[in-house]
């Protein structure tokens, strides 16, 4: 049973994970952008969320209404006023430019909030669980698992069944063609970071209300990013929750073996991934 | 020219550091049908990029509607009317047909051309509009590449090279519903590597040789050695 459980402990793990990996996989389907902040962003939401429940007293759950529209806003302006003047055909300018971003970040909530551990107090949610045959599931992470879910589906049918998502694709099919037909890359590409940052702001408030965080978190939380969406195979989101839920399994299956081997048995089993399927699981089909 | 929609005045135009175009100065007036001959590397290709703003140049050295449009972006010269279809169709390969067509329509130009004019236009492709553009035959995406910008409603329509690598009988097929599209308002400018398709299809043309123009007039006024001139730069 403590196997079973910890394998349920694992799947739900994965949602938080996926949740991570989404917005890191929806601007690099984009824009072939790797956003090296990506984790730090994360981190940066769960603080914005913590100033909002200390200045406004309202749950944090409540504070993602404010969080998710702030991060897009933050999105939308990084991208117009910085990223998009390094996209071209080198690779290289993105990496450096959001990897100081990330330095930048980290140093800044270094400054703001101190190197302190916070967490985010959700009250009685906390410990609350529910008992699913013989396991005790908490509320918290089942929540986060269906999150996930939820925004898996919505970013889905963002990109397949409407206009902006028909404009994404167009843009990274071929962004001077798409520009020829009246799209402005700049806007469509700021549009694309603003969604990945609100989904950003999602996984900030319930990764601080699962666990402590400090300024110097994000880089961990990226790596688990890039690991989700690599087992999961680039360009599927589906993909990149089943890629989340694997990478939760091995760190909780490792964990009971021993505690001190959980984050290292996840990155070994990406390592496996790689070393046997080097394109993912779910890798997108190509026309 | 007083009427002129769309002239270029004085343009160069470069690849990096290779000069493509030498004061390329040309004309077109409204409604009409005008042909750009030439050579592989004229410059054919490199003027309607220039001209459609994914090539950027001086302010004045592209005039639409009496405006200078020769430093836009490539979307805002969109959003002005002037629509390119691109050399090898180019279309999205995520997309389906009809997914293509309404992104030709992303610019927000009404006019006749919607998805149900441009399925008359074209029947098959309403057939097959959930269908992965690049599912299609040549032609077809030809179709698809030409409809999508359409949906733009452009008043001036450029066409590079539609009948590249494409059958005779489905470059007939495409070249007769031309005077459907012009018929709806648009002026056109048409590429061709096929001299006697784009002289019957126009009424005036231009050669290219080189990135200079060479020869132009109505095409019921030229001989056809002095264009064969102008295009090889030899006498036939």
């Amino acid at each position: 049973m403590d196997w079973l459980n910890a394998i349920v402990q694992g799947v739900l793990l994965g949602g938080l994970y996926a949740l991570f990996a989404a917005g890191l996989s929806l601007i690099f389907g984009v824009m072939r952008l790797v956003n090296i902040a990506h984790g730090d962003l994360i981190v940066l939401a769960a603080y914005l969320a913590l100033s909002t429940t200390i200045l406004l007293g309202v749950h944090p759950l409540l504070a993602m209404l404010i969080v998710i529209p702030l991060m897009a806003l933050i999105g939308y302006m990084l991208q117009r006023c910085v990223l998009n003047h390094t996209l071209g055909g080198d690779i290289l300018p993105p990496l450096l430019v959001t990897f100081g971003l990330s330095v930048i970040i980290q140093n800044a909530l270094l400054e703001g909030y101190s190197a302190d551990p916070q967490k985010l107090n959700v009250g009685d949610l906390e410990t609350a669980s529910v008992a699913v045959g013989g396991l005790s599931v908490g509320v918290l992470p089942l929540a986060t698992f269906i999150v996930a879910i939820v925004v898996i589906v919505l970013l889905q049918w963002v990109f397949y069944h409407t206009a902006i998502g028909r404009q994404f694709r167009a843009v990274s099919d071929n962004a001077d063609i798409a520009q020829l037909m009246g799209l402005n890359k700049g806007h469509i590409f700021g549009l694309a970071l603003a969604l990945s940052l609100a989904v950003c702001g999602i996984a900030g408030v319930l990764l601080g209300a699962r666990t402590s965080f400090d300024p110097a978190i994000g880089s961990g939380r990226l790596i688990f990013a890039f690991e989700a969406v690599i087992i999961g195979g680039l360009g599927n989101l589906w993909g990149t929750l089943a890629g989340g839920v694997v990478l939760g399994v091995a760190q909780t299956l490792g964990g009971k073996i021993n505690p001190g081997w959980q984050v290292l048995a996840g990155h070994v089993v990406f390592l496996l991934v790689l070393a046997i399927r080097p394109r993912g699981f779910f890798p997108r089909v190509e026309h | 020219m007083s009427n002129a929609i769309l002239e270029t005045v004085s343009l160069d135009a470069f690849y990096g550091d290779f000069q493509a175009l030498f004061d390329v100065s040309l004309s077109v007036a409204e409604g009409e049908t005008l042909a750009i001959v030439g050579a592989n590397g004229a410059g054919k290709s490199t003027l309607l990029r220039s001209i459609a703003g994914l090539i950027k140049n001086d302010k004045s050295s592209v005039r639409f509607a009496g405006r200078e449009i020769g430093d836009l972006r490539a979307d805002s010269i969109a959003k002005r009317g002037l629509a390119l279809i691109p050399e090898g169709r180019q279309l999205f390969p995520s997309l389906s047909v009809e997914e293509n067509l309404k992104l030709g329509g992303t610019v927000g130009r009404s006019g006749y051309w919607r998805l149900g004019t441009v399925y008359k236009l074209f029947p098959i492709l309403g057939e097959r509009r959930d269908q992965p553009s690049t599912s299609l035959s040549g032609g077809q995406q030809q179709m698809v590449a030409i409809g999508r910008a359409l949906m733009s409603n452009p008043e001036v329509l450029m066409f590079d090279e539609i009948s590249l690598g494409l059958a005779p009988v489905i470059i007939n097929s495409i070249y007769e519903q031309l005077p459907k599209i012009v018929a709806q308002g648009a002026t056109a400018i048409i590429i061709e590597q096929d001299i006697g398709r784009a002289l019957s299809a126009a009424s005036r043309v231009y050669c290219l040789q080189e990135g200079r123009v060479k020869l132009e007039g109505k095409t019921d006024e030229l001989s056809r050695d002095q264009i064969t001139e102008a295009y090889f730069g030899v006498a036939a």
